[in-house]
């Protein structure tokens, strides 16, 4: 790979241990999968942040980066493990809490905006057509090389953190046209009007593809909202960096010759396997975090209601500001029902605590099962709010 | 016997090796606590990766691997360096931040459990003696 002088300089220790520790993992990264040069990114989104996850050992590797490391571009952060300022409410764990504290202190002093959300596109971390980031978050990142069109490859925390210290990334992968095309041709014949029918859609054509990129068709019309589901379900399911949907995504692509279909019973029978049939003692709503639209609509669906059930409504803190304003918040809360900003099911140290969860989530259902040991039920929101307060 | 490959993460160690026909992942996989390989029906579980060369094909697992593998290098439990036939990004970043010498693009059936090995990673060799 060709380095510049600066960036030679920074690979020797110049600007710095963490520049240098971050060159490092660029330039490997970079000589591995056959990059050419490092290119500038815009902006940078990091995962990696909940103790549960990171440990000690996460924990000591980002405080040891933060003594001399300095972001240089915009870069926000996924969710933690906890609410930042509510977590007593959700019952997390004083211990936990304190590491937690530690971790994002770390990530604070690196110049880093603790956004602790997976829809930074909905907080300000927004990039244009064809800019390229370094994005963590499988769901954040299929969304922002779909939907945005920015360009990213699917990061892991050290990784993207390296991006942030440096403000580089090494161009393979989905930086460069010749990967971004689609592979193969998903005409889709079914009913795509709900949430859960993207959530399912994502989790069929996931199993079917894996890692591939598709052109999908027939599809008419999608929300923001839907493209979210979608977008965190594909990337679950199968592990694409990048989908086309006709009509609907603004990237260009050729057009693959390899051709599969997606009828209407293969989406009911993915209902079916994303539900366990289990009686609720938890729902959740917001994976990927909700958007300004769906917070609004919850509160006019709980307002004057009681919820019987643990809800958890799960949201971007500044997201969750705005609907402090409008009122939402209060609702909402009024209806014994639970806002928690900066986490969600995934990420939060809850296993053992619930035994079925309901959500309108094909990743939470994933997570859910996964991780937590939980049984799931898989509904769209109008659907858990009915149930969780009749 | 030199092997020549290429270089993920700097430096030059030696040691034992210890070799493994399959992946290794460093999250959930090996116990940092004590270096040993604790993944059930792994062929190296129940052994200790700690100072050996350790040999394995490819990386496998969460991407938390990276700082698994930087945890064990903490507690003093990490291997002493990484042969890989082909590297993928969890062990490359484990690695690099680890400071633990890595060479990929080996060929590996060519190293046996117990041989005495040593890795230079800067020059991309691995010497079997």
């Amino acid at each position: 790979m060709r380095l510049t002088k600066e960036e030679q300089e920074m690979l020797d220790g110049k600007h710095g241990i963490a520049v240098r520790k971050s060159m490092e993992i660029l330039v490997a990264l970079g000589e591995i999968f056959g990059a050419k040069r490092l290119i500038d990114v815009v902006s940078v989104q990091v995962s990696g942040v909940s103790y549960h996850n990171l440990g000690e050992a996460g924990l000591d590797y980002l405080a040891d980066l933060a003594k001399d490391g300095k972001v240089r571009v915009l870069t926000t952060l996924n969710p933690a493990g906890m609410d930042t300022e509510n977590w007593r409410n959700l019952g997390i764990p004083e211990d936990f809490a304190r590491k937690q504290e530690r971790v994002i202190g770390a990530f604070r002093k690196m110049g880093i905006i603790t956004t602790c959300t997976c829809t930074p596109y909905f907080v300000g971390n927004t990039p244009h057509f064809g800019e390229h980031v370094a994005w963590g978050e499988s769901s954040a990142v299929c969304y922002a090389n779909s939907v945005l069109g920015a360009r990213t490859n699917r990061e892991g925390g050290p990784s993207a953190l390296a991006s942030a210290l440096t403000g580089k990334t090494p161009e393979f992968g989905m930086h460069l046209d010749e990967n971004r095309q689609a592979q193969v041709v998903v005409n889709v014949d079914a009913k795509m009007e709900r949430v859960t029918d993207f959530g399912a859609l994502g989790y069929v054509i996931g199993n079917k593809i894996g890692k591939k990129i598709p052109l999908i068709r027939g599809v008419r019309k999608a929300s923001v909202e839907q493209l979210k589901s979608f977008s965190a379900s594909i990337a679950t399911y199968g592990g694409t960096a990048l989908f086309h949907m006709e009509g609907i995504t603004p990237n260009k692509t050729t057009v693959p010759d390899e051709n599969i279909s997606v009828t209407q019973e293969e989406i009911v029978s993915a209902k079916k396997a994303l539900d366990d049939g289990c009686t609720p003692d938890i729902y959740s709503i917001g994976c990927p975090h909700l958007s300004l639209k769906e917070i609004e609509d919850i509160a006019k669906m709980l307002e004057g209601r009681k919820v019987k059930k643990e809800m958890w409504i799960c949201v971007a803190r500044p997201i969750k500001r705005i609907a402090d304003q409008m009122g939402y918040t209060k609702i909402i809360e009024d209806s014994g029902a639970k806002i928690a900003s900066d986490t969600c099911m995934v990420v939060a140290p809850i296993k053992g605590r619930f035994k079925c969860l309901a959500t309108d989530s094909a990743k939470a259902c994933f997570y859910g099962r996964g991780k937590n040991h939980f049984s799931v039920v898989f509904r769209d929101i109008p659907e858990l709010i009915e149930e969780a307060t009749s | 016997m030199i092997l020549r490959g290429r270089k993920v993460a700097r430096g030059a160690a030696e040691g034992e090796a210890l070799v493994s026909s399959e992946g290794i992942s460093f999250y959930g996989g090996v116990e940092p606590e004590t270096g040993t390989v604790v993944e059930k029906g792994h062929p190296l579980e129940g052994r200790s990766v700690k100072g050996k060369v350790l040999v394995f094909p490819s990386g496998k697992g969460s991407t938390v691997g990276s700082y698994a593998l930087y945890e064990m290098k903490k507690l003093g439990n990490a291997p002493a360096a990484i042969i890989n036939k082909d590297i993928e990004t969890i062990v490359a970043v484990g690695a690099i931040i680890s400071e633990i010498p890595c060479v990929d693009q080996i060929d590996i059936a060519k190293i046996r459990n117990g041989n005495k090995v040593r890795v230079n990673a800067d020059e991309a060799t691995v010497e079997v003696m």
